[in-house]
């Protein structure tokens, strides 16, 4: 079963890009719903007369119910944005989303929050770039702040060959009607004037790439904005209940297991990111995934200094200031499997050392906390979205450390697999058997730092 | 961070060592029998373990020399080191190994086939 062989940004440039997936549905399907209080600039005047003390509750804190159509493990982003659009999209609301902890404490409450579209492969570039729309969208759909940013993103080249090599995945990202350009080192310190661009630098900043529409958004607004809208919709959000087995009978799943009691559900969906591989392993099969501490840090807030986002693949460091002026710096994983949330103190001091020369401002910052997520990554740095070995059991996971980016578009192909059991043109490409049949899809390249 | 007692050179820094991925990964002999799943099996699926882990580590600024590991990857903690081309020996280490879906599968079984004859 051979598929045609891919050069990057041509032969399947129609398909990639034309793909017809409905993502919006009529307008009408969107957004808040049910009895929830809208949020606008006249809510808020209302409720400063009250002192803000009667504002209504963004979500329930329901009982588990003994029987769902579909189960949902994990709150993290990704998990509640496939609730609400399979709620708001395919109609399905009798949902539970699951998880151990409080929603969005999990990898989507701990990343550098840079979101951008400019991936090699076509497949890649479909699904980033179906996010980036569903993104630019997404605070009205929501009626919620998500905070969105397009910012834009640029990517430094420290030497000749990653520039080349640079220079070559924009073309390829443009052929996919992407926005990119190549910056040399002059409009690169135009754009950022606290970058050093001394020639003389350990790593020189030969050049590099921006996408403008890339950016940043709030990481806790998207959960708590598709939390909000999906259960305006009637989807039960369940925290502190970890998925403790699942209830397969014949090689079909019938539900889970659950430190609250045992749930029937017709379909279970696993959006657990680090704990992709111990939720698979209670289901009787195995992922291509490692699972590894990723860390990240802030300073205390400071005056705007930085309005794009910097990243570099050759240091390892990528950073951008917070609307309330902290500087985020992100590093890089630890080197060895983990589940401690905390990693390595020298993986964050090499990336400072290479930001501190980067950046000579940065040397006087006073850094405020530092924490860890647990990472899982596939060979191929792509996201499994996915059928398992087990019926109407389905796994998104895989997403590394660059999904946060993607927490639109995930949710919302995941959704339509769900709804029809069958992939879309979308997700088809990021199936578990792309494993076992050879068609990798190798973004080791773009996602190359930890974003 | 880890402080890992290297069987010829002594606690070190994690620094130095390179971590060579999941231990007692088999090649197959016959790849060629096996089914494209089965092969997957070896090349790409992971133990993922949210507990003790066997894995293979370099000394790589040191002695560089390999060595076996058997690490908690929840809290951090070195169980047992032990030899190259060597099982653990311990009783979690056993239970590590014995545990690992690995040892039931088509690849592993044919990379054992046709051993001690
Ligand atoms: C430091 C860091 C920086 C990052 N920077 C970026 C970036 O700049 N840009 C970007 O695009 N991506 C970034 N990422 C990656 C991004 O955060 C993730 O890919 C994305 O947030 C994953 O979302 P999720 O909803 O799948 O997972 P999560 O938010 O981790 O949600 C998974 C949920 O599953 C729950 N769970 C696990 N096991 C169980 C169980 N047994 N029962 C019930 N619930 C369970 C967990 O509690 C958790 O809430 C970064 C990650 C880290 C750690
Ligand atoms: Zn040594």
């Amino acid at each position: 079963m051979y598929r045609q062989l891919r050069q990057p940004g041509s032969s399947n440039r129609e398909w990639a890009m034309n793909t017809p997936v409905n993502s919006g549905g009529n307008s009408g399907m969107r957004g808040l719903r049910g009895g929830k209080q809208r949020y606008s600039i006249l809510s808020l005047a209302r409720n400063a007369l009250s002192h803000h003390e009667n504002w209504q509750r963004a979500w329930r804190a329901p009982e588990l119910k003994p029987a769902y159509d579909v189960v949902i493990v994990g709150a993290g982003g990704h998990g509640l944005a496939t609730a609400y659009y399979l709620a708001s999209r395919h109609g399905i609301r009798n949902i539970a989303v699951i998880d151990k902890g409080w929603l969005g404490g999990g990898n989507t409450g701990r990343n550098t929050t840079i979101i951008r579209s400019n991936y090699l492969w076509d497949e890649s570039a479909a699904i980033y770039e179906h996010s980036m729309k569903l993104w630019e969208g997404l605070s009205q759909e929501l009626n919620f702040n998500t905070m969105f940013s397009q910012r834009g993103v640029l990517t430094l080249a420290h030497s000749e060959h990653e520039l080349r090599e640079m220079t070559r995945r924009v073309e390829a990202i443009r052929l996919n009607g992407i926005d990119s350009d190549v910056l040399n080192p002059a409009q690169i310190k135009q754009t950022v004037p606290i970058i050093d661009t001394d020639p003389r630098l350990r790593y020189p900043v030969m050049g590099g790439f921006i996408q403008r529409r890339g950016g940043t958004a709030r990481h806790d607004a998207v959960a708590w904005g598709y939390a909000r809208a999906a259960d305006d919709m009637g989807v039960d959000i369940i925290q502190n209940c970890a998925v403790t087995g699942f209830l397969i009978q014949d090689g079909v799943v019938k539900g889970v297991e659950t430190e609250k009691g045992t749930v029937r559900a017709g379909k279970v969906a696993c959006v657990v990111a680090g704990h992709a591989g111990v939720v698979a392993d209670m289901a009787g099969f195995r992922l291509p995934i490692t699972s590894r501490p990723l860390q990240a840090l802030v300073s205390e807030p400071i005056k705007p200094i930085l309005d794009v986002v910097i990243m570099s693949n050759a240091v390892h460091m990528y950073v951008s200031q917070s609307d309330k002026g902290e500087i985020v710096l992100g590093a890089g994983a630890d080197a060895y499997n983990g589940y401690t949330q905390r990693g390595s103190l020298t993986v964050p001091e090499g990336m400072l050392a290479a930001a501190v020369e980067l950046f000579p401002v940065f040397s006087r910052l006073q850094m405020l906390r530092s924490w860890g997520g647990i990472v899982d990554t596939c060979p191929d740095a792509s996201p499994v979205i996915s059928k398992t070995p087990v019926s109407n059991l389905y796994f998104n996971c895989g997403w590394g450390t660059g999904g946060f980016k993607a927490t639109p578009g995930s949710g919302h192909v995941f959704a339509d697999l769900i709804a029809r059991d069958a992939p879309n043109k979308i997700a088809a490409p990021f199936t578990l058997d792309r494993f076992s049949g050879g068609y990798l899809i190798d973004e080791h390249g773009a996602a190359g730092v930890a974003h | 961070m880890l402080l890992i007692d290297c069987p010829w050179c002594g606690p070190r820094d994690d620094e130095e060592f390179h971590y060579g991925g999941e231990a007692h990964i088999l090649r197959p002999r016959d790849a060629a029998a096996l089914s494209d799943e089965a092969f997957a099996d070896y090349l790409f699926m992971q133990q993922n373990p949210k507990g003790p882990h066997l894995e293979r580590w370099s000394h790589n600024h040191g002695c560089r020399r390999w060595f076996n590991m058997l690490r908690n990857t929840a809290t951090n903690e070195i169980l047992e080191i032990y030899p190259m081309g060597e099982k653990p020996k311990t009783e979690a280490g056993q239970a590590a190994y014995a545990a690992n879906w690995r040892r039931e599968t088509a690849a592993e079984k044919n990379a054992l086939s046709g051993e001690g004859s």
